[in-house]
């Protein structure tokens, strides 16, 4: 009888379009679980510059760029390592090495890039190579951009070099470099530009790599934060995050809510009036004060939160309602006969009460989900999250405390928004139907 | 078999509900107050299973014994390890004085009975806005705007919600019955994300309305401007919350209307040809007020809880606001102090709706 009602969903369109999307996000959740173990994320997220140093710093994901008429330009990372980049090695004599790379590429971008960063490697004995770089536009002009002797490791911020900013009438790199000359406002030009780096080796065996990258301004398909981190990885994995935290706590809250009513109406006496005394003082406890207290005294962890609210949740409102049900049911046709053929406590307790009132508890369970979905986020966004995972919350947290919206970052905010939305509405919508299915007082309205 | 006269039924039931409301209203009140005591009780607990609470007090004594001794010029002349000597035998004599020595679950009902009298203590780092360090007077400070905020709203949405769901199940099935029937699940989310949203519409990309606060910076002089700013930075918090509950609370109402007034009195009322209005109020209304105000009080609860993320999204000056602030600067006698200011307003609230609760129900024992 029941999986008859559980058919009828389809007469739902609000039910199925909430179905759909929790399917696709149960989708997207095992993929990421699967795609990107939970070990390299959280090393990943916590990593900091050195994972994520190719990535520009805030922008926002690549498509924003169909919505605009001024593209956006996308970030440029080329090495001496990679194939197709020139690398001519010209021996003058024993020891002196002349070494010539070109990067090449085309800007066709109608915005400047955000920065623009030259990493250099060499190998070398004594002394160091000695580098010169010329910046080749496409209107023909050369420009000197820097002479200097390399370290084994080191890096040349273009944009943060005032001799060059200097030389480039007061604009620093990433817009001297790329603007248009016989342009009125400041653009930049587009068509193919090189980048020359000259080397000078003093040893036989010495060598030396460079990788340039021109940070753009849009970033992969969910953008980037201000650590440079990729916001898909923490979207992704905020998915299977949310919905195992809500469903955990939807599920447990709910059984353990209902064999608690259960006993406590089918025993009666003292058992029932403690668990109502009980359920009377939990409603009044400051649920989220006390959450938050655990999360600043001991520990952020997800799982301690989780099991912390489950605690606090056992002895909820439904209680009330589920009570109300199994008195009128203990007193049913059925329950006398289980008794009068000596079915003990437990038996009536578990295989005759609590089948009754599964009907009742499968829609308010999947309308309980989101609450717990944004609790967690709530908690995230007071900065309580849990420390090693990314979550939605967190990247919400992390938008707010830099100030994403008043610096019109809206991307950074909106996307992990829109999920929680999503999320939330999905099992809303589907919780509802269910509910008019499954309770038939409120059929056909 | 004598009928008493009329008016003395009439004086003596309403004695009885006198009565009735009266001893309801003691015993939800002691009730109430046991879960207040409950509730304080393992906020201590929590706070000071590690030890905080106490190691907050050790640390305080410590400094202002050091700090007296420093300045006092009789024990300038004292070596090092004479002062050393000193400063331990002070800092145990006060420690005394102040009972720390004692076993925890002594110490623990001072703290409770501290709690419950609102003596929370002095906070580390925050002041209040008048410059004093007391954390009753920090949290106290910002009370009225979390008063004025949350209780417009809870009044405007309940009466809104109310209204309409009346009209609702009255045009049961019409286009805007479907339409608020499909808006229910709005209230999935809460409030402040709701704000975040308002706010990058209205205050980010349009710009007419405030990023948030509770007056314009420097605030107007005039107390009409004042107001006026202050209704301005109410829009988007209000906007908020009503999004968050207004939907699924007409959607609850209405349904619960409708299964009111299929009842046989209903039908039977309607038969007499009682005009809409009348049976609205005396068939639908009154039989369901009850179950409505338990569904407000719940809501209410919910709502409070979410004042601390709520406040801190529109940057409203409430007591959620100072919660957040303390978090964020460890301040622990303000968090455990909040925490207690919560579990009175929690219960205040649901004292003043037991009471409105005991009035429209006519069944109401204990």
């Amino acid at each position: 009888m029941n999986l008859n009602r559980f058919r009828e969903i389809s007469r739902y369109p609000s039910a199925i379009v909430g179905l759909v999307i929790i399917l696709i996000l149960v989708g997207i959740s095992i993929y990421t679980v699967i795609a990107l173990p939970y070990s390299e994320t959280v090393v990943k997220w916590r990593g900091g510059d050195r994972i994520w140093q190719d990535n520009p710093r805030t922008v926002p994901p690549a498509w924003v760029n169909y919505f605009r008429s001024e593209k956006l330009p996308e970030s440029i990372i080329l090495s001496s390592s990679d194939e197709g980049v020139e690398k001519e090695r010209t021996p003058l004599n024993d020891e002196l090495t002349d070494i010539v790379i070109t990067f090449e590429f085309d800007y066709t971008a109608d915005e400047f890039p955000q920065e623009i960063i030259l990493s250099f490697t060499s190998t070398y004995e004594q002394k160091s190579p000695y580098i010169s770089l010329t910046w080749k536009t496409p209107d023909g002009r050369e420009i000197n951009v820097g002479d200097f002797s390399i370290d084994r490791t080191a890096s040349r911020r273009l944009s943060q070099d005032d001799k060059l900013t200097k030389k480039l009438d007061g604009q620093t790199a990433e817009i001297g470099l790329f603007a248009d000359p016989n342009s009125e406002e400041l653009k930049p030009l587009k068509g193919t530009y090189q980048l020359e780096v000259a080397g000078l080796t003093f040893e036989p065996e010495s060598d030396f790599d460079v990788k340039m990258v021109i940070y753009g301004k849009v970033y992969g398909l969910a953008g980037t934060d201000h650590l440079r981190r990729d916001l898909l990885l923490g979207l992704m994995w905020g998915t299977p995050v949310a919905l195992a935290f809500g469903l955990i706590a939807a599920v447990a809250t709910s059984v353990l809510t209902m064999i608690i009513a259960a006993t406590g109406s089918w025993f009666g006496g003292w058992v029932d009036g403690l668990i109502q005394r009980i359920t009377e003082i939990n409603l009044m406890l400051p649920v989220l004060p006390i959450l938050i207290m655990v999360g600043v005294f001991y520990s952020r962890s997800l799982w301690l939160i989780l099991g912390v609210i489950i605690l606090l949740s056992i002895f909820g409102a439904s209680i009330k309602s589920y009570r109300a049900i199994f008195m009128q049911e203990r007193e049913s046709g059925y329950i006398q006969a289980a008794q009068s053929y000596g079915a003990g406590n437990f038996r009536i307790v578990f295989l005759y009460l609590i089948p009754r009132i599964i009907p009742i508890l499968i829609p308010s369970l999947v309308v309980l989900i989101p609450s717990f979905v944004f609790l967690e986020a709530s908690l995230a966004v007071l900065g309580l999250g849990d420390p090693l995972l990314p979550t939605w919350g967190k990247i919400i947290d992390d938008a707010r405390t830099n100030g994403a919206l008043l610096r019109g970052l809206y991307y950074w905010v909106l996307e992990p928004s829109v999920l929680l939305m999503l999320t939330g509405f999905s099992f809303a919508m589907l919780g509802f139907a269910l509910d008019r299915i499954f309770n038939p007082r409120l059929r056909g309205m | 078999m004598t009928t008493p006269p009329q008016d003395t039924v009439g004086r003596k039931a309403r004695i009885d509900t006198l009565k009735r409301i009266g001893k309801y209203t003691v015993i939800r009140f002691f009730m109430l107050f046991f879960a207040v005591t409950v509730g304080i009780y393992l906020t201590i607990l929590i706070a000071n299973m590690g030890g905080y609470v106490d190691e907050i007090r050790r640390a305080e004594i410590r400094e202002n014994i050091a700090i007296s001794i420093s300045m006092n010029p009789e024990y300038k002349k004292l070596s090092t390890e004479e002062r050393k000597q000193l400063q331990k035998k002070l800092v145990v004599l006060e420690e005394e004085r102040l009972g720390l020595n004692k076993p925890f679950i002594i110490r623990s009902f001072t703290y409770l009975k501290d709690a419950l009298m609102l003596r929370l203590g002095r906070a580390m780092n925050m002041t209040s806005d008048s410059g004093s360090r007391q954390v009753k007077l920090i949290l106290l400070e910002r009370l009225p705007a979390t008063l004025l905020l949350f209780g417009t709203s809870f009044l405007i949405n309940f009466f809104i919600s109310l209204f309409l769901a009346l009209i609702l199940s009255r045009r049961y099935g019409s286009f805007w019955d479907r339409f608020v029937v499909g808006l229910a699940p709005t209230s999935a989310a809460p409030g402040w994300f709701y704000g975040i949203f308002l706010i990058v519409i209205f205050a980010a990309w349009l710009q007419i309305l405030p990023y948030g606060g509770m007056v314009d910076a420097p605030p107007p002089e005039e107390p009409l401007q004042y107001a006026l700013s202050v209704a301005k930075h109410m829009i988007l918090p209000l906007i908020a919350l009503a999004i968050s509950t207004i939907f699924l609370s007409i959607y609850s109402w209405r349904t619960f209307f409708l299964i009111y007034s299929s009842e046989n009195y209903v039908e039977m009322a309607k038969a007499k040809g009682l005009p809409d209005r009348a049976i609205e109020r005396r068939y639908i209304l009154r039989p369901t007020l009850p179950t409505i105000v338990t569904n407000f009080a719940l809501a209410i609860i919910a709502i409070w809880f979410g004042a601390i993320i709520f406040e801190t999204v529109f940057n409203w000056p409430g007591i959620g606001r100072v919660y957040f602030q303390a978090i964020g600067l460890f301040d622990i006698p303000v968090i455990v102090g909040a925490t207690v200011i919560y579990a009175y307003l929690l219960a205040i609230t649901v004292f003043l709706l037991d009471i409105v609760y005991a009035i429209v129900d006519p069944r109401v024992k204990i």
